[in-house]
């Protein structure tokens, strides 16, 4: 390990542990895939999050459909905190496989809940933690029918006992019901009494509340709330390209990517089809693989519809070739990347922040590419938007690097909000009468000297035709290899990539701390490291942060890296790609520069970013405190 | 600059279509294939045939892959738009812009080694989705930018230039076309313009998927001895089995030929193809009955030519995803954002 990089092992966190209370807990729960526990645990998030309080949801899933471990993590937290914590303190295990490690897990001082149908005293040797168990399987079996019935009943009956312990509103959990199966409402009652069952027994076995609940009164200032939206980040992206105008949707099913596409046909489904035709305003392809999924988006672009797709790292891999045609032939497409763990396969219900190089640089040749970093699925719906008018000012492709955390858990965020005075910046598209008034068209000369030159659509007019190709061409849109006429169009697409630098998002720099340590991170880390800010602050150490939210880098990235003197490159990759790109398009001088590298698959905690800075900034121990530590060693 | 831009030699005295247009104006860039190259003779074909049919000229797209046939979609009609993509991703191309656009007309031409080997999958599932284009294989059994490998349409026993033999089995493109259920499948030669134009208009106007497998000799690397897709072995061993009249919407069909023997097919846009049978053991109405026949007669080393299946009336691709008969691509911004009010309604399913 370079001497630059710091790994903390885990996320649990050593010294800088907070106290657990009201409104301030974590719950893990966990299951076997497949036994419906999904249903139940976003009953008990939403549940909570109506009430007011904030509340986090983190799933934790298998590649399988059925019978392998899933976990899912529920984090209350009246701070509004939209990250993992990195602490349990209360375990729902209803897994047998991973009940050894599941009560390890749990926080000293925190609780245990288990199906007590089965005892498990050899199991319960933790004296430091109150362990509380409901017959859940007995419960079910007394009172449903079927075996299918009585294990997805088990799971909603753990939700009920912890409503009665956390001290949830019954009402709101049936209205909630009554929602999810409006065109089921015989479920509505099964599932009620298994929600009954729970509550009851955890009511008259167990003092109800606990003191780690759920409290909207202890909440100052009333509902947290309102004013907000729980939505996942590939829904929210799918939402932002319906906005933009997308009809064209190319895309090869791969996880985690497959729910931004359903989504966007969902939305179409019901928003774009005419109601006096039937027809729908919009195509919906799946493709062979995602070479032809990019091919279909960039053909659709070039032919002037909005295009995209949705993929993870494997397929981005794969649409390599593409996109660099795409960079050189200059075709505007928008490409999603919810990147998942790699190397290769990886684990693919796991995430990570491991395609930025590789989407940076995607192709052979010199070819750099527009990446947005999204942080949440609120900005995720802003940046698909935005990502398209780059693609066409700019006339290349943008990637939205999202990722597992973002695209497929649910998020608090604030309402979306839609500007009906937008318009789609289609960038420069001569029109009909444009292409008759001039004396001949060039695709590629650069006329307005911020190196993006004009272009036409098929079908439009035959003075405006021109022959797009990935091999050598000139600033006339004709074929070449003469040296000096290729590096008239290479040059021109550096001063395009100058533009860029102009025109994408800029970063969210926090400077109030006027502190000479920053911390300088992208995308779903954001949430982490709020968290981190706040309990560094309470540590003494004051840090300014920066969050990156675009490539290529604007001056003020520049600017915040060269006024601090140690920067922490906080991202979920093995290798700090993000420091490596920091590097290599920054002036900054590469020692000042520490990554805090997490990349076990699980998001990053604001413990994990925590303890990483403080084993840096920390002060050493005074030279007394270091002998008498050797003498105790 | 190695681009050369053809001459435009304005005679007039030259043949005019009905838009004016001389046969020069549906010409593109000077080729730079080898002389005597097969593919120069599809490009005049398809030049003679958008001329014909009276295209204008910016309504034709004209895509392609990589390789010596894929250069070509420069050499014709330089007044519409043409996209040189990348080795064997030509169709994905061609799918999402017919996507966004279907007012258009779209001529893919590829070559053997684009379409049966790096290719083989877009070009399956391009038939598969029965997307409105022409696709044009200029099949030449080699090579011949990287200097004379065999291509995966090599038959067996052919010898390559420097003497080696191929002992791989084909693919076929017409036998798989048939197989994925394309619904007009022709094969051709380079050399017989006659049949070759008719089948090109007759393809354009198809709607659907429309396949023509053109033979067309590498001059430089395949023409010798022993090659089995030389010119010489390909005139001895083509046999053109159904002759295709193309009829345009505005003629009127005058009957140069023997009823009983002809077989008129009416075309989407009211155009019509005549058939007729030179072969009389062929039926191009019947997909399994060809698919046998053509099989048989390859076994023989007869290589079948025409328009080997036809079937109109099948949805294409618009038809299947039920999009409107207008390009998506004109579809105004108002007809396609929900607004604030529309975002509103949205977001009470995530409070």
């Amino acid at each position: 390990m370079s001497p630059t990089t710091i790994t903390p092992r885990t996320d649990a966190g050593s010294g800088a542990s907070h106290t657990p209370g009201v409104n301030d807990f974590v719950i893990k729960i966990a299951t076997v895939n497949g036994t419906g526990s999904a249903s139940a645990n976003s009953l008990l998030m939403k549940s909570i999050f109506r009430s007011g309080v904030p509340v986090m949801g983190k799933n934790y899933f298998p590649s399988n459909i059925q019978g392998l471990p899933t976990w899912y993590e529920i984090r209350v937290t009246k701070h509004g905190y939209v990250a993992r914590s990195g602490r349990v303190d209360i375990m729902v295990a209803m897994n047998a496989e991973t009940y050894a490690r599941d009560v390890k897990e749990v926080a000293s001082g925190g609780y245990l809940i288990y199906d007590s149908t089965w005892p498990r005293p050899s199991l319960l040797k933790r004296d430091d933690i109150t362990v509380l168990g409901v017959p859940l399987a007995q419960l079910c079996n007394e009172n449903f029918s079927g075996v299918r019935t009585r294990i997805l009943m088990k799971n909603i009956c753990y939700a009920g006992a912890l409503a009665a312990l956390l001290d949830l509103d019954l009402q709101q959990i049936r209205k909630l019901l009554a929602e999810t199966y409006a065109k089921k409402p015989q479920l509505v009652d099964s599932n009620m009494k298994a929600i009954q069952l729970g509550y009851d027994y955890a009511k008259q076995a167990f003092q109800c509340p606990l003191p780690l609940r759920v409290d909207p009164r202890a909440i100052e200032g009333g509902s947290k709330t309102s004013g907000h939206i729980m939505i996942d980040g590939n829904t929210a992206a799918a939402l932002g390209c319906v906005f933009a105008g997308a009809t064209v949707a190319a895309w090869y099913p791969i996880t985690p990517s497959t729910s931004l596409m359903d989504a966007f046909k969902a939305f179409c489904d019901r928003m774009r089809v005419d109601p006096e035709t039937g027809r729908k305003n919009f195509a919906f392809i799946q493709a062979e693989d995602e070479l032809a999924a990019v091919g279909m988006t960039i053909g659709a672009m070039w032919n002037g519809a909005r295009a995209f797709t949705a993929t993870s790292g494997p397929g981005i891999s794969l649409m390599s070739e593409f996109v660099g045609l795409a960079y050189y032939a200059e075709v505007p497409a928008v490409i999603f990347d919810i990147q998942r763990v790699g190397p290769s396969t990886g684990m693919p219900t796991r995430t990570q922040q491991c395609d930025i190089m590789a989407a940076a640089y995607a192709s052979h040749g010199d070819t750099r590419h527009v990446c947005l970093y999204p942080s949440n699925p609120e900005e995720c719906f802003y940046m698909a938007v935005q990502a398209f008018d780059l693609a066409e000012r700019l006339q290349t492709p943008v990637f939205v690097m999202s990722d597992l955390d973002i695209g497929m858990n649910d998020w608090m965020c604030r309402d979306l909000k839609w500007d009906d005075s937008y318009r789609p910046d289609r960038g420069k598209v001569l029109s009909h009468d444009e292409i008759v008034k001039l004396e001949k068209f060039h695709r590629y000369m650069d006329k307005d000297g911020d190196g993006i030159p004009y272009r036409t659509l098929p079908g439009v007019h035959p003075k405006g035709s021109y022959f797009t190709r990935g091999s050598g061409h000139t600033q006339y849109g004709t074929y070449t290899e003469d040296s000096v006429e290729y590096q008239i169009v290479l040059d021109r697409l550096t001063k395009k990539w100058e533009t860029a630098k102009r025109l994408v998002p800029r970063a969210i720099i926090d400077a109030t701390a006027g502190s000479d340590i920053g911390l300088v991170s992208i995308g779903s880390c954001d949430g982490a490291i709020h968290e981190a800010i706040d309990r560094l602050k309470a540590e003494g150490v004051r840090v300014n942060y920066m969050r990156v939210r675009a490539f290529p880098f604007s001056e003020d990235v520049e600017r915040f890296l060269a006024a601090h003197k140690l920067i922490f490159v906080i991202e979920q990759n093995r290798d700090g790609q993000f420091r490596s790109l920091l590097t290599l398009e920054t002036r900054v001088e590469k020692h000042k520069l520490r990554s805090l590298l997490h990349y076990s698959g699980l998001p990053i905690s604001s413990s994990f970013i925590v303890d990483g800075v403080l084993a840096e900034v920390r002060p050493q121990p005074r030279p007394e405190e270091q002998e008498a530590l050797g003498a105790a060693g | 600059m190695t681009y050369l831009a053809k001459p435009k030699i304005a005679h007039p005295s030259l043949p005019k279509n009905k838009l004016g247009l001389t046969r020069r104006d549906y010409e593109g860039s000077l080729s730079t294939l080898c002389a005597g190259c097969g593919h120069d003779s599809i490009t005049a074909a398809i030049t003679e045939a958008c001329w014909g049919l009276s295209l204008e000229p910016q309504n034709l797209v004209k895509l392609s892959g990589i390789g010596c046939s894929s250069k070509t979609t420069a050499y014709f009609v330089s007044g519409g738009h043409g996209f040189n993509s990348v080795h064997g991703r030509m169709p994905s191309i061609a799918t999402g812009a017919n996507a966004a656009n279907r007012e258009l007309q779209y001529i893919g031409v590829s070559g053997d080694g684009d379409t049966l080997s790096i290719g083989l999958g877009q070009f399956c599932h391009a038939i598969r989705r029965n997307l409105n284009m022409l696709y044009i294989i200029e099949n030449n059994g080699v090579y011949g930018l990287t200097k004379g490998q065999f291509s995966a349409s090599a038959d067996v026993g052919t010898k390559a230039k420097k003497g080696e033999t191929n002992f791989q089995p084909p693919v076929d493109p017409v036998l798989l076309a048939l197989t994925l259920g394309a619904n007009f499948v022709a094969r051709s030669f380079s050399g017989d313009k006659q049949q070759l134009v008719p089948l090109i208009q007759a393809g354009l106007a198809h709607n659907g998927f429309a396949l023509i497998d053109v033979l067309s000799p590498c001059v430089t690397f395949n023409d010798h001895e022993g090659s089995t897709k030389s010119y010489a072995y390909t005139r001895e061993h083509y046999e053109p089995a159904v002759h295709a009249d193309f009829v345009p919407l505005e003629r009127e069909i005058t009957a140069d030929y023997k009823e009983g023997e002809a077989l008129p097919v009416v075309m989407h846009d009211g155009s019509r193809i005549v058939l007729r049978k030179l072969d009389a053991g062929y039926d191009p109405t019947d997909r399994g009955r060809a698919q046998a026949y053509i099989q048989e007669r390859m076994k023989e080393g007869e290589y079948l030519t025409g328009l080997l299946y036809v079937q109109t009336g099948e949805k294409e691709f618009h038809e299947l995803n039920g999009t409107p008969d207008t390009a998506l691509n004109k579809v105004p911004y108002e007809k396609l954002s929900p607004g604030s009010k529309g975002l509103e309604k949205i977001l009470a399913r995530y409070r």
